[in-house]
């Protein structure tokens, strides 16, 4: 599937919304705005972004905790998750998720997942449903490379395989399980290999390319909605930040860093935007719209409230207790 | 509503059946549960009456099955899932402790899990330490499941609709020993709402605490309490766990002034510890003695028929711990 000038102009936007987005959550964390943990991944917009451009309306995704990218594709704004992540009762869960757990059913959106292969056995299930049902909607879950050396990632692609699911296994092979390098943790060259063990295709795609990723995903999407099963898609990316906020990435060379940042996929995705016809101004307004869009949105989230007290029973089953 | 006699194993059949004759959400999945029925036969006949694509065997994967039970109830379905073993369920801890238990709140309501998690647990026949363990109190712990332990048919029957019929994720434990016992069932839709005790025998002297398989030595301690020391024991089945009828249980103690939980999952960290502490909180000033407790021995379930006899409670032993709480 080749991307028309429109696709590559709003694939253009959108990943610049999520780098953008993931800048300023860094600056947040780091200003003190909020706690706990955020987990980016700057530099692997591309993943995302062709992803969502290779499926239609009403597909499913289940991100991990890494999941801002897979939030902001499928269509959560900026304010309701800049809001969530500072635990705010107008985010999208209300504050109750945080950064890591962001999700929406009428977007749907799986809730982000902090166990890394845990969202696989839960995307079989939502396949499931599609399928019982007969509906044809594809769940696409995505997970690190780390992830694939986990029980439930191995149980997931063995469920899905068997019963013929439409579901996409996406890995983004960033290299690094959190700060050890994958071919430290795992015996293959390729994690896509490991996809012919369950009896489903395995395909390696660039994953700094969003054309290709959108080519490979829409290939598993018509495979799934015909009933042939899942596939496992493993897309070559890389986090130019750290796992975590304080990750100094003092595990990986600064040459490789600057490699892969020459292969920017936004900067790609311009340089395609320029050579079919766009100007530099034109580029350069759509860059101006998004950080405006961002600046807005940040500065709003910033000024709403935190959840009232009160109401922290919001989402509690009837017999929790909710009071000492 | 006109009852007949069923065995266990059949009045959770029964309620399976009816909820997923009325409910085209409703589906079953599990180890060998199909066309074999399950291993203690509680589904057997429903692969015939509804087919593969609602009675479905799973690969031995429990992560995988019970977060696909998950996933789909996430999204509109009402899944029941059968662990064959309560000790499997430990494969799949995290599915049930991170996953289910939390979406609804991690999602600000956006997401519920009405799922139904059906096991058995429980020692007897040699079954061993990694066929046998009552696991309850772990789940206990952890907020999230709703969980029922019935320990008759009629109560299994009716727990089990309403587990099905819940919109938040509930755990259904079975006890191993109990398929065959019969008593009389409700025919057609019967519900029995969780958190509600049953008295089984009143009583004014003491006030024994009990569920699952252990109502059985309870209720039997209570006739020889009568018999042999002329002592009344009021027997309350909790039926649930969580929640727990604090209500029916206070009102209880207050009125005996001494209690006994029983049960046989080990009695460290277990349900005894909770009720026991609880009560005696909500009861103080009218406890006559401390609130005893009585589990399994704290070491794995044994092997061996005469060690396995060492490790169930029985009726004496609750006779005893009647008496030195009496101070008879």
């Amino acid at each position: 599937m080749s991307l028309s000038t429109q696709q590559l102009e709003e694939a253009y936007a959108e990943m610049l919304r999520i780098r953008g987005f993931e800048e300023r959550a860094q600056e947040l964390y780091a200003k003190l705005h909020f706690k706990g943990s955020t987990h980016l991944g700057i530099g692997q917009e591309a993943v995302a972004v062709g992803t969502r451009l290779g499926l239609q309306d009403g597909d499913l995704v289940a991100p991990t905790y890494r999941g801002h990218a897979y939030a902001l594709a499928w269509g959560m704004t900026s304010f309701s998750l800049f809001a969530e992540l500072l635990g705010r009762e107008a985010g999208s869960n209300h504050g109750r998720g945080g950064s890591k757990h962001m999700g929406s059913a009428e977007l749907g959106v799986i809730p982000g997942n902090a166990i890394v292969a845990a969202n696989l056995p839960i995307a079989c299930g939502t396949a499931l449903r599609a399928k019982m049902d007969g509906d044809d909607e594809v769940t696409v879950v995505v997970f690190g490379d780390g992830a694939t050396n986990q029980a439930a990632f191995h149980e997931a692609m063995n469920l899905a395989a068997v019963w013929d699911l439409p579901v996409i296994f996406l890995c983004e092979n960033n290299l690094y399980s959190e700060m050890t390098p994958i071919k430290d943790a795992v015996k293959v060259d390729e994690l896509s290999i490991r996809a012919s063990a369950y009896g489903m295709p395995g395909v390696r795609v660039d994953g700094m390319s969003v054309g290709a990723v959108a080519d490979v995903v829409s290939q598993a999407a018509a495979r799934a909605r015909s009933g042939q099963g899942p596939t496992f898609i493993e897309a070559m990316t890389y986090r130019y930040c750290g796992h975590m906020p304080g990750d100094l990435c003092d595990y990986r060379t600064r040459e490789e860093e600057a490699e892969w940042k020459s292969r920017d996929a936004i900067e790609a995705c311009e340089t395609l935007l320029i050579a079919a016809g766009k100007t530099p101004a034109e580029t350069a307004a759509i860059r101006a719209q998004v950080e405006a869009d961002l600046n807005t949105a940040e500065a709003e989230a910033l000024a709403s409230p935190l959840p009232d007290p009160s109401t922290i029973n919001r989402g509690a089953a009837a017999w929790m207790e909710t009071s000492r | 509503m006109s009852a007949r006699e069923l065995p266990y194993r059949e009045a959770i059949r029964e309620a399976i059946q009816i909820e997923m004759q009325r409910d085209p959400d409703v589906f079953i999945m599990g180890e060998d549960i199909g066309s074999y029925g399950g291993i203690y036969k509680v589904t057997k006949g429903l692969y015939e009456e509804f087919g593969p694509e609602r009675v479905m065997d799973t690969p031995i994967s429990e992560a995988g099955f019970v977060g696909a039970a998950i996933g789909a109830a996430m999204v509109g379905k009402r899944p029941i899932v059968e662990l064959m073993f309560m000790d499997f369920s430990l494969v799949a801890a995290d599915q049930i402790l991170n996953q289910a238990g939390k979406q609804r709140f991690m999602s600000g309501d956006d997401f519920r899990v009405p799922m139904t998690i059906r096991t058995q647990q429980g020692a007897g026949g040699g079954v061993g330490a990694q066929h046998g363990q009552s696991l309850e109190a772990l789940f206990m712990h952890i907020p999230g499941f709703a969980i029922a332990l019935p320990s008759t048919a009629a109560d299994a029957k009716g727990l089990m609709a309403t587990a099905i019929r819940m919109d938040d994720p509930t755990m259904f434990i079975e006890h191993k020993t109990l398929y065959a016992e019969k008593d009389p069932v409700p025919e057609g839709e019967y519900l029995i709402p969780f958190g509600k005790a049953a008295i089984r025998t009143e009583g004014s002297d003491i006030t024994l605490i009990s569920y699952s398989a252990s109502m059985l030595p309870t209720l039997k301690a209570a006739e020889l309490l009568k018999t042999n020391h002329g002592i009344n024991a009021e027997v309350i089945d909790l039926r649930t766990i969580v929640p727990v009828d604090w209500a029916t249980l206070t009102a209880s103690v207050m009125k005996t002034g001494h209690g006994i939980v029983i049960h046989e999952a080990h009695r460290r960290g277990g349900v005894g510890a909770e009720i026991a502490a609880e009560l005696t909180q909500r009861t103080w000033g009218t406890l006559a003695a401390p609130i005893a407790r009585i589990g399994g021995l704290d070491i794995p379930i044994p092997f061996s028929p005469s060690l396995e006899a060492v490790w169930h409670i029985q009726p004496e032993d609750i006779v005893n711990t009647a008496l030195r709480t009496l101070k008879k």
